[in-house]
């Protein structure tokens, strides 16, 4: 795959070497120092941090102004972008801003319902998709021009990312889905968690028989278990995801105080088995209000150092 | 058809307290067969206000009618003759049908006893669910039959989302995903080819971003 962009992330994908991401909770409130405090934590055992957007509908400080914060630190920020709230105007003046200040990723997510965030009773705006995202992304960047047709001065130049989520139902459009994702401008995708491996290979199989592999790097999601508690709460209450009871036993068969690093060892021996999974190109670890935990899973599981593609 | 649901009756009598003559008018429907305000409803409501006046020890004239269609100029004349008669109208029609009887009678006050809900089909007795919001350029014809628009939660015109678990939406654990009947759908149809095509960015302006909107025949015009 050619080089498209400045983007620190592609370089490192393009190279054939397994990238590492993750991602900080910008704060419910102003406190300008909540972003550089996690992304210190993080910053010399990742290559991209994802700054999410209003995630699980709780209003939070704008994903666009902390991506700035780390830009600012001297850091690769991939700006995760919603279509829940901004119609295509606000996306596309939104990328037109993180452009602005070199941002050079960008995350494509349709959002989760209002009704699970603080504004339950508010709109939804959906003008567009998220794969109507990364076509509206990849035609500013590539075509230089407006969905409206005026050209850009000076178009954004972000590498195009989107989410996919092996273990939503319908599995047979699960791959489908992927390669729609290609087709409408996906260069990288990171994945929902990955609990399930058997599902996981199984996906990238179907994946690699499509040549889907070859067109897009994959990037495969972990979070790790701080506790039993975490690991019910995943499997009965959050939609999409597929924790099988192995791993919801494990957590239950281990002392409450070893719990956590308990959660941090299957963490680590997930990536140490997905690493060998053929069409996975790195890992995107997502360690939720738990970000200080990154270094040890990246150095335990032989991912550190990271490489130098300045 | 257009599906609406009966208001609280604390709300309607907080709503007509002060009226000394209050006319409740049905229609004959949609409303009627959502047995939210036909003529049936119509004659409930009048007599759970009556009731209520009674208790409160006061006399007020409560008349009842039901109309074939509120939404049609022939039909509320028919109450031109008997208007005067009230301090206020209590619409049981949908949102069009309350309005235009208020266009109609210029100054009389005229509130709706019902919630204007949503276009939609009887799926089973008592039991109605969304089918249509208007967005006035209908994608049927490439989503094997099933609106995204009005089934999928998000509008989402390229799903599922990563939310669509065993059939059912992230909202609501009662609620089909609608992406999950589309493509239940386009396998039943033999066109499951036509998932990988991507639907393209929609005009909106057909729907209420373009304003308030406005059918003109000039062929059946008088």
């Amino acid at each position: 795959m050619t080089i498209r962009t400045a983007s620190k992330l592609e370089k490192i994908l393009a190279s054939g070497q397994l990238a590492v991401t993750s991602e900080c909770g910008p704060p419910r409130g102003s406190d300008p120092e909540v972003i550089p405090r996690k992304a210190e934590a993080i910053k010399n055992h990742v290559d991209a941090i994802n700054v999410t957007d209003n995630q699980t509908s709780m209003t939070r400080l704008c994903s666009l102004a902390a991506c700035i914060r780390l830009k600012l630190m001297g850091l690769e920020p991939v700006l995760q972008m919603v279509t829940r709230d901004r119609n295509r105007i606000a996306l596309q003046s939104d990328i037109l801003g993180a452009a602005s200040f070199d941002i050079q990723n960008i995350l494509c997510l349709s959002g989760d319902h209002q009704s699970f965030g603080d504004c339950a009773r508010g709109q939804n705006v959906y003008d567009i998709d998220s794969l109507q995202l990364l076509q509206t992304v990849r035609h500013m960047r590539d075509e230089g021009k407006f969905l409206g047709g005026d050209p850009i001065i000076r178009p954004p130049r972000l590498f195009v990312g989107a989410a996919e989520n092996p273990f939503a139902d319908p599995y047979e459009i699960r791959v489908p889905r992927l390669a729609k994702k290609i087709a409408a401008g996906a260069e990288f995708i990171q994945t929902q968690c990955i609990y399930n491996l058997d599902k996981f290979e199984d996906w990238m199989r179907q994946a690699r028989d499509r040549g889907l592999t070859e067109q897009v790097y994959i990037l495969a999601g972990l979070t790790p278990m701080k506790s039993v508690g975490m690991a019910r709460y995943m499997k009965n209450r959050v939609p999409g995801m597929d924790v099988p009871d192995a791993v919801v036993k494990r957590l239950a068969d281990t002392p409450k105080e070893k719990q956590a690093e308990e959660g941090i060892k299957i963490c680590v021996e997930s990536i140490q088995r997905l690493k060998e999974v053929k069409g996975v190109a790195g890992f995107h670890i997502m360690a939720i209000e738990w970000e200080e935990k990154v270094p040890e899973i990246v150095e335990q599981a032989g991912l550190y150092p990271r490489p130098d593609v300045a | 058809m257009i599906v609406a649901e009966k208001k609280p009756i604390e709300e309607i009598i907080d709503t007509v307290k002060d009226c000394q003559s209050i006319l409740v008018l049905g229609c004959n429907e949609c409303v009627t067969v959502c047995e939210a305000g036909g003529k049936k409803e119509v004659g409930l409501l009048a007599s759970a206000l009556r009731m209520h006046f009674l208790q409160q020890g006061r006399e007020v004239n409560i008349g009842e009618r039901t109309l074939e269609r509120q939404c049609d100029q022939e039909y509320l004349e028919e109450i031109r003759d008997i208007i005067d008669l009230y301090d206020m109208v209590v619409s049981i029609a949908c949102g069009v049908g309350v309005q235009f009887t208020a266009e109609k009678y210029h100054a009389k006050p005229v509130v709706p006893g019902v919630n204007t809900l949503f276009m939609g089909a009887n799926e089973a007795r008592g039991v109605w669910s969304e089918r249509c919001q208007g967005c006035g350029q209908c994608l049927l014809a490439v989503s094997g039959g099933i609106c995204p628009v009005s089934r999928c939660a998000k509008r989402i015109l390229n799903g599922p989302c990563g939310g669509s678990s065993a059939g059912k939406c992230e909202i609501n654990k009662e609620l089909p995903c609608g992406w999950q009947l589309i493509i239940d759908r386009l396998k039943a149809l033999g066109r499951m080819d036509d998932y990988e095509k991507i639907i393209p960015i929609k005009d909106w302006s057909t729907e209420r971003a373009g304003g308030p909107r406005k059918v003109v025949r000039e062929d059946l015009k008088l």
